[in-house]
């Protein structure tokens, strides 16, 4: 492998996130909204050491395997592939190895299972990955010894060490341990299985899981179940920034099974004997509540941003010239993109248990961190940390900081209350009116070209309110029980004017794809446009906010690649060509190119001579670089558009995905598929709706999800290899393009440019109308 | 309160339970079975789907007094993971799930309908599948594995 300077720099950032020993939550200064990859690493006191091969690898004296992993299965298919990587590493067959993940008792902190970096931190050369290099190194010493034959006659298959010519002398696996502990330090040095020497990896295998959930068999978290346990159901104020002013117990003093009604500061729960009394209870509670703090009018809420205050601004790039440089250009271009609040709308509401138990407690959780999540409740139940044992189990698919966090709380403090093991099961409502939303965006584009086409300067503007966040260890307020129980959320910290960026980070793809990305001297960027200008106005949220699948970045990328197809058609250029044109990332282009490739793309200059009435077809085309560069995806969509109704269908999706080497094909190809018509849900539908006292966006009818019965376009997928690269991320790079690329081809196919997300069929329309 | 009768799988059980009580918590909490999932509660997504005569019933907004009586199949039900049914083994083929939480009102919902209706079109199948939500889109594949098994159904006859 060579690197160029700029590429090892930004290496050395993914060297930095995978090995840090230093978490960082919360806003960080470069940080743009999420700063998930820089909460990588612990570990918290008592965690198993990240650096010993005991904390990720044991083997039983009957020569089972046992892999330790702090990166959990929330559906995206890790699991699968962090089995390979064991069994890959260590020489044994699939079946041969047992993955247990994310337990405060057996497994190491690796923080948030988020942000796409399962696969780079477990995948590259430190913790999983490496732990079973220098396990398999350390069997092969010690068999060396045992045998009495060096290392380079000796080979390893299932489990077993044997001479190269002599089959008769050989040793097991188990035989070597003999059920003691490794006792290692991580070798750093320890060779790893080069990708082209792959058998367990780089498989299609089925996931282990799957026939547990294809027959109602596996546990979720909705499925766990302890003696003894009650049911609990959550009281939510009807409005936000309601407090309790008196709760009736008397109200329900006729039910039946009713075991406790618990009020803390404005959190306010039952417990009862059975599910159905709890839910009665819940319902039939007299709570009085003061009156709300209200909400901003929706309509038009989004354009104020720009005016708001007070704001923590933020350059995570600036030239110094590009406002110069655009206002002197031949051509300049404008334009403004919208992207609403969003839910991660998980399909089961969330659930936990909890049994706390005087000054211990044992939690069942779906949350994305048991570590966190131990600490945060410790401080919650007024327990010792250590004292509380967490255990990961998968909840619905979460995308995110869904409720599963919020219902921990509520399990934990119920339970603690009725001094008896509790599950709590929110409602539809209590996740949809109170999760931590996706963050809306209002972002500005501006250009300018020069007479022959080229982009001279690119500023980009983004107002983006947040409050709250993941809660981490010692942030409960960042989500909806802390905040009910008096936590308050992370502080905001206004600051304006914005410093002059002092390190590169596009963690959050504020900055395009097509910018030199230059600080501090160097171009750390995957462009080549020298004049550029990225500032971020952070600000209040009236709604809590979090990470949704791809935060920030969905975003930023909707308005980016939205830009360069209005760049390209301004100046009348292919707008596959016109990217390629601005570009120096192989990475990026090559996944540009390899969709262009499966979409037998045609040159074009969009808008195509369409009728402007009935339905047309157009394509459209968008690229990412997921966080800079982790992670690669191209697509090209076919839409119809019907002028009449304003109803996009996507037609056809071609999909090139780049995550270093294939671990598992199957499931980066499911990663592409799942994370392409999530995003085309996200774009055409889904928008979190509130009235001026509270959400109103809070079952399915009221937000929009693509249901399993739509048509659903036809998807191919080419997964581009690199053997020779690192691992990257998967889950967030298609979900990232999907909402321009489609945005584009509506342009392709009828000259109306949509602008704000989601494109419902009466925007469309107003687009249809406003192109004259 | 009151006794209960409900035949789950073939298997009778008598609860204790108010009659309002719906009959997904009945089948979750006392008889034991994890198919069944509480989705929304509102009947709107399908989690907690369970065939009864031929239909796919939403258990979340049944009560266990309407269910009473009737054979109540849940999606374990249909076969075991070292025995599946042929629409189950489909979508372990298709490695058709993600977080696998929908699957449950999905493939009961395509197996009501392929039973009644074994040469449901594809228009059909996607009136079936209107009201049934899976977010993290795992459609492609549940579709394919759908096809898969109608078409051996097709088949078989």
């Amino acid at each position: 492998m060579k690197f160029t300077a700029e590429a090892q720099m930004a290496l050395s950032r993914r060297n930095f996130l995978k090995t840090s020993g230093a978490i960082i939550v919360g806003f960080s200064a470069a940080s743009q909204i999420s700063s998930d990859a820089f909460a990588q690493g612990g570990p918290s006191p008592g965690a198993p050491a990240m650096g010993q091969v005991d904390s990720w690898i044991a083997i039983a004296a009957d020569g089972s395997i046992t892999a330790y992993s702090g990166k959990e299965e929330l559906g995206q298919g890790i699991s699968t592939a962090q089995q390979q990587l064991v069994a890959e590493e260590l020489s044994v067959p699939f079946e041969r190895v047992k993955l247990i993940y994310c337990d405060t008792a057996l497994t190491p902190d690796q923080a948030h299972t988020s942000g796409s970096q399962s696969h780079p931190v477990n995948f590259n050369n430190s913790n999983l990955g490496q732990a079973g290099a220098t396990a398999r190194e350390a069997l092969l010493q010690m068999a060396s010894q045992k045998l009495g034959l060096p290392v380079d006659q000796l080979t390893a298959a299932k489990g077993v060490i044997q001479a190269r010519n002599d089959a008769s002398k050989k040793v097991t696996y188990g035989e070597l341990v003999a059920g003691k502990k490794f006792n290692l330090p991580l070798s750093k040095t320890a060779k790893r299985k080069h990708p082209r020497e792959w058998t367990v990896l780089g498989q299609p295998l089925q996931r282990p899981d799957m026939p547990l959930m294809a027959t109602g068999t596996f546990e979720y978290v909705h499925n766990v179940k302890v003696p003894g346990m009650l049911h609990g159901r959550v009281v939510r104020p009807p409005v936000p920034g309601a407090t309790v002013v008196n709760v009736d117990e008397a109200s329900i003093k006729d039910l039946a099974g009713v075991e406790k009604i618990v009020v803390r500061k404005n959190f306010v729960g039952v417990v009862a004997q059975k599910q159905f009394q709890a839910v009665q209870a819940a319902a039939k509670l007299k709570v009085e509540w003061s009156k709300g703090t209200g909400m901003p009018d929706q309509a038009g809420f989004l354009e104020t941003l720009r005016q708001a205050q007070p704001s923590r601004d933020i350059l995570l790039v600036d030239s110094g010239d590009s406002a110069a440089k655009i206002s002197g250009a031949a051509t300049v271009v404008k334009a403004s993109y919208i992207h609403p609040n969003q839910m991660h709308g998980s399909l089961g509401a969330s659930c936990a248990v909890a049994d706390v138990q005087g000054d211990k407690a044992t939690i069942y959780s779906a949350t994305q961190g048991v570590w966190y999540q131990r600490s945060a409740c410790a401080t919650l139940l007024g327990l010792k940390p250590e004292n509380i044992h967490v255990m990961f189990r998968r909840g619905s698919g979460c995308y995110g900081l869904n409720g599963a966090d919020a219902a921990t709380y509520d399990a934990a403090i119920l339970s603690q209350a009725a001094g008896k093991p509790v599950r709590v099961q929110l409602t539809r409502k209590d996740e949809m009116a109170w999760e931590n939303y996706g963050h809306a965006h209002v972002m500005d584009e501006r250009a300018g070209l020069d007479a022959q086409g080229n982009i001279l300067a690119w500023e980009h503007e983004a107002w983006i309110p947040a409050k709250g966040n993941r809660p981490g260890a010692a942030r409960p307020g960042n989500i909806v029980t802390g905040s009910l129980l008096g936590f308050e959320p992370d502080t905001f910290q206004p600051r304006t004017p914005a410093p002059a960026p002092n390190a590169y980070n596009n963690n959050s793809n504020g900055i395009p794809s097509y910018v030199a990305g230059r600080v501090k001297g160097m171009n750390q960027g995957t462009g080549t446009i020298a004049s550029e200008r990225v500032l971020v106005h952070n600000l209040q949220s009236p709604v809590f906010t979090g990470p949704l699948r791809s935060p920030a970045r969905l975003q930023n990328t909707f308005a980016h690649e939205s830009f360069m197809d209005e760049l390209a058609a301004k100046v009348g250029a292919d707008p596959v060509e016109f990217r390629l044109k601005h570009l120096k990332s192989e990475r990026v282009i090559g996944v540009l190119e390899a969709a262009a490739k499966a979409a037998k793309w045609e040159k074009r200059v969009s808008p195509r001579a369409n009728a402007k009435t009935g339905t047309v077809t157009g394509r459209g085309v968008a690229v990412v670089a997921y966080e800079g560069d982790n992670g690669y995806t191209g697509i090209v969509v076919e839409v119809n558009v019907n002028q009449q109704t304003g109803k996009i269908d996507v037609k056809r999706m071609w999909v090139a995905i780049d995550a270093g080497p294939i671990s598992n094909p199957d499931g980066l190809k499911q990663q592409a598929e799942g994370g392409a018509l999530q995003g085309m849900s996200r774009a055409l539908g889904e928008e979190v709706t509130w009235d001026r006292e509270k959400i109103t966006s809070v079952d399915w009818r009221t937000y929009h999800s693509l249901p399993v019965g739509f048509e659903i376009p036809k998807i191919e997928c080419v997964l581009v290899n690199q053997p020779d690269e690192e691992a990257t991320g998967a889950g967030e790079t298609s979900i990232t393009v999907i909402g321009a690329a489609i945005g584009n081809a509506v342009f392709d196919a009828t000259g109306a440019r949509l602008r704000q997300i989601p494109f419902t069929p009466e925007r469309v329309k107003a687009a249809l109308n406003a192109r004259g | 309160m009151s006794t209960i009768n409900l035949k789950v799988n073939g298997q009778p059980h008598a609860l204790d339970l108010d009659p309002a009580t719906p009959l997904l918590y009945a089948l979750t909490d006392e008889v034991g079975v994890g198919g069944p999932k509480f989705g929304c509660g509102l009947g709107q997504c399908g989690a907690c789907t369970v065939i009864i005569k031929g239909q796919a019933v939403r258990s979340c907004v049944t009560t266990v007094k309407a269910a009473q009586g009737a054979d109540i199949v849940t999606l374990e039900g249909l076969g075991t993971p070292g025995k599946p049914h042929p629409l189950q083994k489909a979508f372990m083929d298709e490695n058709a799930a993600q977080c696998g939480f929908c699957l449950n009102g999905v493939i009961l919902t395509a197996k009501a309908l392929l039973d009644k209706n074994p040469k449901a079109n594809e228009g059909e199948m996607q009136q079936a599948l209107s009201n049934v939500l899976c977010r993290c889109f795992t459609h492609t594949r549940m579709l394919a594995a759908i096809n898969t098994y109608a078409k051996s159904k097709a088949g078989a006859r």
